[in-house]
């Protein structure tokens, strides 16, 4: 009686994998535990162990094979299938997959860039991972005085693999592995700010920030005010905000309005991987306090990025990510790749619609917005975080106040639901904005 | 009560044989939990290779002796509270490994009908208070339970779990001073099993010892042999005997060791495999108990009828969990605040 080893998921992300290496041969036999194989997925190489016992009698994807679908069949054991691996049918076609896809960055072409910034030249596609880890690297080698800590972002090479190589170019001065206590790493990251160092400090994901977040707010933000201007700190925090993939409540949440609310602060959250990397760049360099918000399932997508070893973006500028004349559509972070898909559902039936990418949501580029509801007249805001005195809510009212004659229609806004967020995977997916949701928000806008 | 100063030295490995606190038939008993525990995790893990189950999923397997030795000392009405490993300390405190397991694949049949998952259920009817996944965060609610106890003057009291990365956090130690200074009846234990995600102890904290982390405000430490069961139970049997005699908290170190990864998606490049084969042959708290067992004339039928016992109830827990329907949407908007009675 045999059975088949299926290529096993990961991590809460993980849809595809490179099967790396072979450790056995067809006709070796295999314990129970012994490691068979080595996936590389986008952010590590793991060891895969055998789950049963018994003789590999068969390879059906051969070492080497790139974007090997999870539960894929990849090795027979004792003769293959008379009996389905370990008692368990394949995942019920009602059950989403342990993450479902990111949904793909739309293509841009170089082309794309050129409308609102200067000309950076020559383009290169990377991911936002290595954006981030390239705009570090950058600054720490432009200024001594930067350095990053955190847990995990030395030795391991960051929880989620954005710090990746650091620790070899800098060194354990430079790159800091902190022990399970923002409180109190954080209050001594603002300290060695005050002295004229310039942390880079790393939030395993922003939802341990709020373990430290008086530091953050009741020191960083307020020191310069309180000084009189004698006394600030330059500094950035930075890790994956927002929801993950199936990690429920505690560890999935939107904290862009809740450190946008706070003057002192400001608060940058990138999209695109050019994005990260300009604006770490500038955030690394800015003489406040500031919060940069990621987002872990971005971390792996691919965008266009200027190869110009001077490339830095400016905070408080949004960027119209793609022009349109019946409905603007405002989002940031995540939020912009669902605005990118719905504009592009949109236009499938008739409706021009226009991507504003926020890049920074304090200090908030309202003119942007303006100039584009001069044109489109209804506004549509996306985010993931909640509703209630969230960041669509302020973009409504700024532009009220800004622009209220402007308005042909009440602005809508889409976001997640008001509620923890839920495991289920069904109960997931409802709780977070689809594009569908988009789409509808703007064809109520336009009454179309 | 002060008096218990000192930490109260007890190295694991040492050939002192644990004080017996356990009877033969108890000590199958806890053979039975362990096993549970160990199969039901490794069915768990099974799930997770298929995707059925989603997200962080922290394994316990290898420190089963822990939560197992504890809870032999516990009586009804007592509390335990833990981090996000907690699947076993759920099973030990008695909790349906249906509702377990089907709580990690997010079915309607789960603990929180599937909105918590791996890291977040609970069972206030079997004393269970969760499954948090803040790191550091359940030191203060346990001692919070204990606080509850001490306030009704019920008698019982509270075993809050954390890890030894935990144990680095602010919160930990101002839970102390409180639980000091109202003499509240909360046993910590410290699972500490080496490493923090890929942070080795060594890295992470500066002193040496966690059993006297408690000195400073006189809560007396033991440092546990945490792979022995029945070192374990003679501990606990110490540490619940204070604090039932109104004596106030007390700590335990539990020495132990985690063969999985911090949770699925973890490359495990901090150790060697050599250390982890090493721990997994010569320490392994079932492997042992099952050698000491037969040894004491406990009949090999006897076992393996228990190995069958365990299986069954691991597969139906599994078919449950995939069988188990997924939570209504209307579950989406409920339990955000109580309803007005
Ligand atoms: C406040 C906080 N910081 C960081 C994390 C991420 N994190 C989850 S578990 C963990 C390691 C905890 O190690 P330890 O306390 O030793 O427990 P173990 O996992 O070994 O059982 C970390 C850093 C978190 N969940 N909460
Ligand atoms: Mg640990």
């Amino acid at each position: 009686m045999g059975t088949v080893i299926l290529m096993p998921a990961l991590s809460p992300t993980m849809t595809e994998g490179k099967l790396a290496r072979w450790l056995k041969r067809e006709g070796d036999a295999v314990r129970a535990g012994e490691v068979i194989a080595e996936i590389e997925t986008d952010k590590a190489t793991m060891e895969v162990e055998a789950v049963d016992e018994g003789t590999l009698t068969r390879i059906l994807v051969p070492e080497g094979t790139e974007h090997v679908p999870v539960n894929a069949v990849i090795a027979e054991l004792d003769g293959g299938p008379a009996a389905p691996a370990p008692a368990a049918p394949p995942p019920a076609p009602a059950i989403a997959p342990a993450a479902a896809p990111a949904p793909a960055a739309p293509a841009r072409t170089a082309a794309d860039f050129t409308a609102a910034e200067r000309d950076w030249g020559p383009m290169r596609v990377m991911t936002v991972r290595e954006a981030l880890r390239d705009a570090m690297a950058a600054e720490m080698r432009r200024d001594p005085d930067v350095f990053l800590m955190g847990e995990e972002v030395g030795q391991y090479q960051g929880a989620y693999k954005v710090s990746q190589g650091l620790l070899d170019e800098f060194g354990p001065k430079r790159v800091l592995d902190m022990p399970i206590t923002e409180h109190g790493f954080t209050g001594m990251a603002v300290g060695a700010a005050f002295a004229g160092l310039k942390p880079i400090v790393e939030f395993m994901t922003f939802n341990f920030s709020m373990q430290a977040i008086d530091q953050i707010i009741n020191s960083a933000a307020k020191t310069r005010y309180m000084a009189g201007g004698k006394l600030g700190c330059s500094i950035v925090f930075r890790g994956p905000n927002g929801a993950a993939a199936r990690v429920a409540a505690q560890h999935s949440q939107c904290f862009a309005s809740w450190y946008a609310h706070c003057p002192g602060l400001k608060v940058v959250a990138p999209w695109s991987a050019a994005d990260a990397k300009g604006l770490l760049r500038a955030a690394i360099r800015d003489p406040n306090p500031v919060i940069f918000l990621e987002n872990e399932i971005l971390y792996g997508q691919s965008f266009p990025v200027p190869e110009h070893p001077d490339f830095i973006l400016p905070i408080g500028k949004a960027r119209v990510e793609r022009e349109g004349t019946d409905v603007t559509i405002v989002g940031f972070s995540i939020a912009v790749g669902l605005a990118m898909q719905a504009a592009e559902r949109l236009a499938a039936v008739g409706i021009s619609a226009e991507v504003i990418n926020l890049r920074t949501l304090r200090p908030l580029d309202i003119g942007t917005v303006v100039a584009s509801l001069r044109k489109t007249h209804r506004l549509v805001t996306v985010e993931e975080g909640w509703p209630y005195a969230g960041i669509g809510a302020e973009v409504a009212m700024q532009v009220i106040e800004a622009a209220f004659d402007e308005l042909d229609a009440p602005p809508v806004r889409v976001h997640g639901a008001d509620v923890p967020m839920p495991y289920a995977a069904n109960l997931e997916k409802l709780a977070l904005p689809q594009v569908e949701d988009v789409v509808n928000a703007a064809r109520r806008v336009t009454y179309r | 009560m002060a008096k218990a100063a000192t930490a109260n030295r007890r190295k694991p490995g040492k050939s002192e044989a644990p004080a017996s606190v356990l009877s033969l038939e108890q000590l199958i008993r806890c053979y039975r939990d362990m096993l549970l525990i160990r199969r039901f995790e490794e069915k768990a893990g099974q799930l997770y290779g298929m995707g059925l189950i989603g997200g962080f999923c922290h394994l316990y397997i290898g420190q089963e002796a822990v939560v197992v030795g504890v809870m032999t000392q516990l009586r009804p009405g007592d509390q335990v509270i833990t981090s996000y490993r907690d699947h076993g300390h759920m099973l030990a405190c008695g909790m349906d490994p249906r509702g377990v397991m089907a709580e990690l694949t997010g079915r309607i049949g789960g603990y929180s009908k599937g909105k918590g998952g791996s890291m977040h259920m609970f069972s206030p009817e079997k004393g269970f208070y969760g499954g948090h996944g803040i790191v550091g965060a359940q030191v203060s609610l346990g001692t919070g339970l204990a606080f509850a106890n001490w306030y009704r003057g019920n008698g019982a009291i509270t075993a809050t779990f954390f890890g030894e990365g935990a144990a680095n956090q602010g919160q930990v130690y101002e839970s102390f001073n409180l639980a000091a200074l109202f003499k509240l009846p909360c046993i910590y234990i410290i699972e500490n099993n080496k490493y923090a995600m890929g942070t080795a102890q060594e890295r992470a904290t500066a002193s040496r010892d966690f059993s006297r982390h408690g000195l400073p405000w006189n809560i007396p430490g033991e440092q546990v042999d945490g792979m022995d069961v029945r070192a374990v139970a003679a501990a606990t049997a110490r540490a619940a005997a204070h604090c039932r005699a109104g004596h106030g908290a007390y700590l335990l170190e539990m020495l132990t060791y985690r063969y999985r990864g911090h949770s699925m998606s973890d490359p495990a490049k901090y150790r060697t495999r050599e250390e982890v084969q090493r721990m997994r042959e010569q320490r392994d708290c079932i492997d042992n108990l099952r050698a000491l067992l037969l040894a004491e004339g406990v009949a090999e039928a006897r076992l393996k009828a228990i190995d069958e016992e365990v299986k069954a109830i691991v597969q139906d827990s599994a078919e449950f969990a995939q069988t188990s329907p997924e939570p209504d949407p209307s579950e989406l908007w409920t339990d955000v605040l109580a309803e007005e009675s």
